[in-house]
């Protein structure tokens, strides 16, 4: 087994490039998948790879070739759809609420849809509003759902062949300002757990929820904090749906303290659902109320200053853990 | 064809009574007026076909091989119905007969059936997907996709626009620009004809040439039924929007009388036949609703079971 330097998109084509070697019946399909090589080149080089029977242009037609993934995943096939980013996902909100995720249950159990979605999320690229948002929310709101959100390149790599196992809808949110990260990682494809959350780094003062593009916040701000003498442990929230609460509980009942940073916007946010399940089940070992930091309640902005201060960044984490453990901020 | 008609006719003049009774809730949408169009599509089909369906089922399902305790008990919202009552009228499933279902999104279905069809292609059988839909469905974006990727993927796929004039109370002129159907379909390169959609026959023959060009390989095909629904879009509907002249005019071409008179005058002994069917349907109907009756309720402890999937599915 050999540990080579890998990037964030190089893992997720690895891991596309094993799926569809081990199962013939795995296939690519989105807009620019094939020729253009991704639009975010993740799968750069698997047309000449594969042929374009298995990795598949489709036209600027969401909702039809979401569903159509849905129909031959329902067909017998293993689809992995690629949906450029989430804002476009929209689009295709219609088959993947009320198909992919309704049919296995309004079947009576019969029509179970073995499909695996890929999107983009995310801000932090000045992308402006349209390209920037997560709303990663709104898809972890569905039962019937399996959604998933790979920080690591571990998870990049290990995600996707469980998530194709998965007889229901995985969807795999890969956030933008990921892609080009990059570390030593082993070549085989790790065993990844797609059930439950992560603890990234311990800590024993206060207790940290990310998830996606805010993980490295939240590590950098732990790295900060144990600077200033606070232990922070740091939990990867990684599966958005169903929510594994277990192991956020379990960290807080040690830590007494939480704080939730989400992308999203904090109104309806999933950072209001890990701030409600703490407060249902763990009020009585809370030593401080939940902080939660989350995107402004603004349309993403274009000019950098403005995109900054609209996101969560390391440093408003680390003043909400030090509010949190009442060492100011 | 005849037979599977007044089987349809009459399932879904039981289910009116029935609904009156408030034994069968929900959204109910009958296609009295339209039993051609399923019976003469179904009759066509072979077992390896694939069918997706919109909310106004039940004649699609009924002759698609569905048995009628199972569709009955599924009204009645039962156990033992086609989706252990988590489905009721608009969503009826058979997977081990092929029927996907039932869909209640105008137009929803459509990408279903590309994908079907895209499943059947790359795993190298002949099977057609078959996507039932209404002329309301030619308005949403979802229309235009499917047809689009259809053909430009060459698909095995067979459209079926079941045209009854009405997007539920929004009549064909005042919903699309182009209210001919086919043309819309030749705009995506596929071949595309109307077809009589009171006439059993042409229903059928139509179908069979339609499933020979798709199974050939060559393209998706389009066929729009002419048709007509006599009752209301569904039974809470006032019906306000056409006038009783309209519905007699057309009740003039029903598809069952239609048929009958035709097979008189060739001579058939139809009026000695439909005497058997009748009683035949009455005992068939009457079995279907004692089923019903005596099925179990699904367990409220079951209540989120097919949420995802069990170990025994996987």
């Amino acid at each position: 087994m050999t540990v080579v330097e890998t990037t964030y998109r190089e893992a997720m084509r690895a891991a596309l490039r094993d799926a569809m070697t081990r199962d013939e019946r795995v296939f690519l399909m989105g807009e620019d998948v094939g020729r253009y090589g991704g639009c975010f080149a993740v799968s750069m080089g698997l047309l000449e790879e594969f042929g374009p029977e298995r990795i598949r242009d489709t036209p600027l037609s969401e909702s039809a070739f979401v569903g159509a993934g849905i129909g031959a995943a329902i067909g017998g096939m293993r689809p992995v759809v690629e949906v450029m980013t989430v804002n476009f996902s929209l689009l295709a909100l219609d088959q993947i609420l009320n198909n992919a995720a309704t049919l296995l249950h309004m079947s009576g159990g019969q029509v179970a849809v073995p499909l695996v979605i890929r999107m983009t999320t995310g801000a932090g690229r000045q992308l402006a509003a349209q390209h920037s948002h997560s709303l990663e929310a709104f898809y972890a709101h569905i039962p019937g759902l399996r959604v998933l959100a790979p920080a690591t390149l571990e998870d990049a790599r290990g995600m996707l062949w469980p998530a194709l196992l998965d007889p229901d809808p995985v969807i795999l949110f890969e956030h933008g300002s990921l892609y080009a990260v990059s570390g030593p990682l082993e070549d085989a494809a790790p065993e990844v757990d797609i059930t439950s959350a992560a603890i990234r780094r311990a800590g024993v003062d206060v207790t940290v929820v990310a998830w996606g593009g805010c993980l490295g916040k939240a590590l950098a701000a732990a790295e900060t904090l144990a600077a200033e003498g606070i232990s922070a442990e740091v939990v990867d929230l990684r599966v958005l749906r169903p929510l594994d609460s277990a192991t956020v509980l379990a960290s807080v009942r040690r830590t007494h303290r939480a704080v939730v940073v989400d992308e999203g916007w904090r109104s309806g946010s999933l950072s209001a659902e890990v701030a409600a399940r703490i407060a249902e089940e763990v009020f009585y070992d809370l030593d401080a109320p939940v902080e939660r930091v989350c995107s402004a309640e603004v349309p993403v902005p274009y000019a950098k200053h403005l995109e900054d201060a609209a996101l969560p960044q390391a440093e408003t984490v680390a003043a909400a853990c030090r509010r949190a453990v009442g060492a100011g901020g | 064809m005849l037979a599977q008609m007044v089987r349809i006719r009459r399932f879904e003049e039981a289910c009116v009574q029935l609904y009156s009774q408030t034994r069968i809730r929900g959204f109910m949408h009958l296609c009295i007026g339209e039993e051609a169009v399923a019976a003469g599509v179904m009759g066509a089909l072979a077992e390896r076909d694939a069918v997706v369906s919109t909310y106004r089922e039940h004649g699609h399902a009924l002759a698609r091989g569905l048995p009628m305790p199972e569709v009955m008990a599924e009204m009645f919202g039962r156990a033992s119905g086609s989706s252990r009552g988590r489905g009721g009228s608009m969503h009826l499933f058979d997977t081990t007969r092929r029927f996907y279902g039932g869909n209640a999104i105008v137009a929803g279905g459509l990408p279903l059936a590309v994908g079907l069809g895209l499943a059947e292609r790359m795993q190298h059988r002949d099977g057609v997907a078959v996507c039932f839909f209404g002329d309301g469905a030619a308005a949403e974006g979802e229309f235009h996709e499917s047809l689009n990727l259809a053909a430009l993927w060459r698909l095995p796929v067979l459209f079926v626009c079941e045209n009854n004039l009405y997007a539920m109370g929004t009549s064909i002129e005042r919903e699309l620009a182009v209210p001919d159907l086919a043309l819309h379909a030749a705009a995506y390169g596929m071949p595309a004809w109307p077809v009589d959609g009171m006439d059993v026959e042409a229903v059928d023959q139509a179908t069979r040439r339609a499933l020979d060009d798709v199974r050939s390989g060559e393209a998706p095909v389009f066929l729009e039924m002419r048709t007509y629904r006599f009752r209301a879009h569904s039974m809470y509907d006032p019906e306000l929007y056409r006038d009783k002249a309209e519905v007699a005019h057309w009740r003039e071409r029903d598809p069952v009388e239609v048929f009958a008179a035709r097979l008189r005058g060739e001579g058939v002994a139809v009026d000695e036949e439909l005497t058997l069917v009748e009683s035949a349907v009455a005992a068939e109907i009457a079995e279907a609703v004692s089923f019903a009756e005596a099925a179990p309720l699904e367990p409220v402890e079951d209540l989120t079971r097919f949420v995802h999937s069990e170990e025994g599915q996987r």
